[in-house]
């Protein structure tokens, strides 16, 4: 690991203000930062530790949703009661990430910026334009089983790992960020997380200095409520293909559906031409069909990853039939 | 360098180290405590597992320097030879390892883990979010996924818990 000057803030303008010049940033968990300083991967020339600055409560809205603050520990968010009760796909995501070790020490803004598990992005030896823009990209013509099938580009072929984002994409969360000056702004978390296109280095689009200081959850959407993630292992272990729903019925008709897939591209992925699609018709395996035939349109498999392009039908149409079947 | 007070098995402990230091690296070569195990040093195997103000974490992917004024406890506060804690004992009568490189982490985690479930933290497994949590044998093995045992020891350490967890119930 690379020597770092290291800043504890106790509040979040200190923190910013700390932030601030190149080469600084932010730790809070610290589970996939340190994981990649160890490696020479991230080499952060100071770390300013924001787990005193507060923001780690989830509190009511006025609009009646949650706040979620941003050092919320993934563990405190999934066993939230109102979160169990209320926002139950996104604790279900939660639950279905990392171990509970990790889950401890996870933060809510953390999670949202984690990096891509690309092997190449691991491996200082081999090209990746994420790790060193310019150098190429050794995942495409390469080990490529886990990478993305939709909204790659020529220069990446990344996947964004998490579960937590992806949920919140389902929900139509917002990510408030502050910056150096203190100012914040308000992004859709559908609108957080890139795709690689030219710029694959960049994950997400945080300025440098800025701070998440709170996700905020809309009111309760009703409906039913599921996350299912298919993986090589039956625990600890990162999605090939998720899918975050929440469906209401109403008279034997999809009366509302909201649905975001993790696994498949550089961010949580959402189009709403499917959810236009399913919105108030009866469901059946064709009209699934339809739904699957709209979200693989432009698929591309990349070799070993073709897989995934029938894995993410058949998972759709899965949670689909669960989403909209009897209770049992 | 940096200096870090951190209170460990309850005991006040001072440390001034780099500030790269991670907590289990301070802990097996500042402090003398070597029970906990450096195995994969990336928080994938849970060899490091103890706990920090009661949770359970990966101290490999830590900073000493930031827990400043934290509690730790690591395999050496639960229990000694001779006074060993319900799952320590629960672990040998049941043979809950072969090497025994991985057990103070499986140790630590399953102590905070049996706290987890008293305060009824759902798991990835729990059939309901907003039911009681139970400790099945499923339950036990999603709850203890953070913990590996290359031995694949696992039948045994997941008895030697639910013993310890049926115990103290």
């Amino acid at each position: 690991m690379r020597p770092f000057d290291y800043h504890r803030s106790e509040n979040a303008g200190d923190a910013v203000k700390a932030a601030a010049g190149d080469g600084a940033l932010f730790i809070a968990g610290g589970t996939n930062l340190l994981d990649l300083m160890k490696l020479d991967l991230m080499t952060p020339s100071r770390l300013v530790d924001i787990n005193r600055i507060g923001l780690n409560d989830v509190t009511q809205t006025e609009e009646g949703g949650l706040s979620i603050g941003a050092l919320v520990t993934n563990s405190d968010c999934a066993a939230d009661a109102r979160i169990r009760k209320d926002y139950e796909v996104l604790s279900r995501a939660i639950l279905a990430g990392a171990s509970g070790q990790l889950r401890n020490k996870a933060t809510t803004g953390g999670n949202l910026c984690q990096r891509t598990r690309c092997y190449y992005f691991y491996d200082p030896d081999m090209a990746c334009n994420k790790r060193k823009p310019g150098s190429g990209c050794s995942a495409i013509g390469g080990a490529n089983r886990i990478h993305a099938i939709l909204g790659a580009s020529d220069e990446c072929i990344a996947t964004y790992p998490g579960d937590m984002a992806v949920a919140m994409s389902a929900l139509d969360a917002e990510v408030v960020i502050e910056g150096e000056g203190g100012e914040t702004r308000t992004i859709p978390v559908r609108d957080f997380h890139r795709l690689p296109g030219d710029r694959p280095d960049q994950d997400n689009i945080l300025e440098p200095g800025e701070l998440i200081t709170h996700v905020t959850l809309p009111a309760p959407a009703k409906g039913r409520h599921i996350y299912r993630k298919v993986r090589d292992r039956a625990s600890y272990a990162f999605a090939l293909v998720s899918v975050a729903a929440i469906v209401e019925m109403d008279a034997g008709r999809i009366a509302s559906a909201s649905l975001a897939f993790g696994g498949l591209a550089h961010k949580p992925w959402h189009d709403p031409a499917i959810e236009d699609l399913l919105t108030g018709e009866a469901p059946s395996e064709a009209l699934f069909d339809k739904a699957a035939d709209i979200l693989l349109a432009d698929a591309k498999g990349q070799g070993q990853n073709d897989f995934k392009i029938p894995l993410a039908r058949r998972t759709l149409k899965a949670v689909l039939r669960e989403a909209t079947g009897e209770r049992s | 360098m940096k200096d870090t007070t951190l209170r460990i098995n309850g005991e006040e402990r001072k440390l001034s180290a780099d500030t790269r230091t991670t907590l289990l690296d301070a802990l097996r070569n500042h402090l003398g405590l070597t029970g906990s195990k450096k195995g994969c040093d990336h928080g994938q195997c849970g060899a490091c597992t103890v706990m920090v103000n009661g949770r359970r974490i990966n101290s490999c992917l830590t900073l000493a320097c930031m827990h400043d004024g934290d509690e730790i406890t690591t395999v050496e506060g639960l229990g000694q030879p001779g006074n060993l804690s319900p799952l320590q004992a629960a672990f040998v009568k049941h043979d809950g390892f072969q090497c025994g490189y991985c057990t103070p982490g499986q140790i630590c985690s399953a102590t905070a883990m049996l706290q987890e479930v008293k305060d009824n933290w759902p798991s990835n497994v729990s059939e309901s979010l907003t039911g009681e949590a139970e400790l099945t044998p499923e339950e036990i093995s999603e709850r203890m996924s953070g913990n590996l045992c290359r031995c694949a020891a696992y039948p045994n350490i997941v008895n030697a818990i639910r013993e310890a967890a049926e115990a103290s119930s």
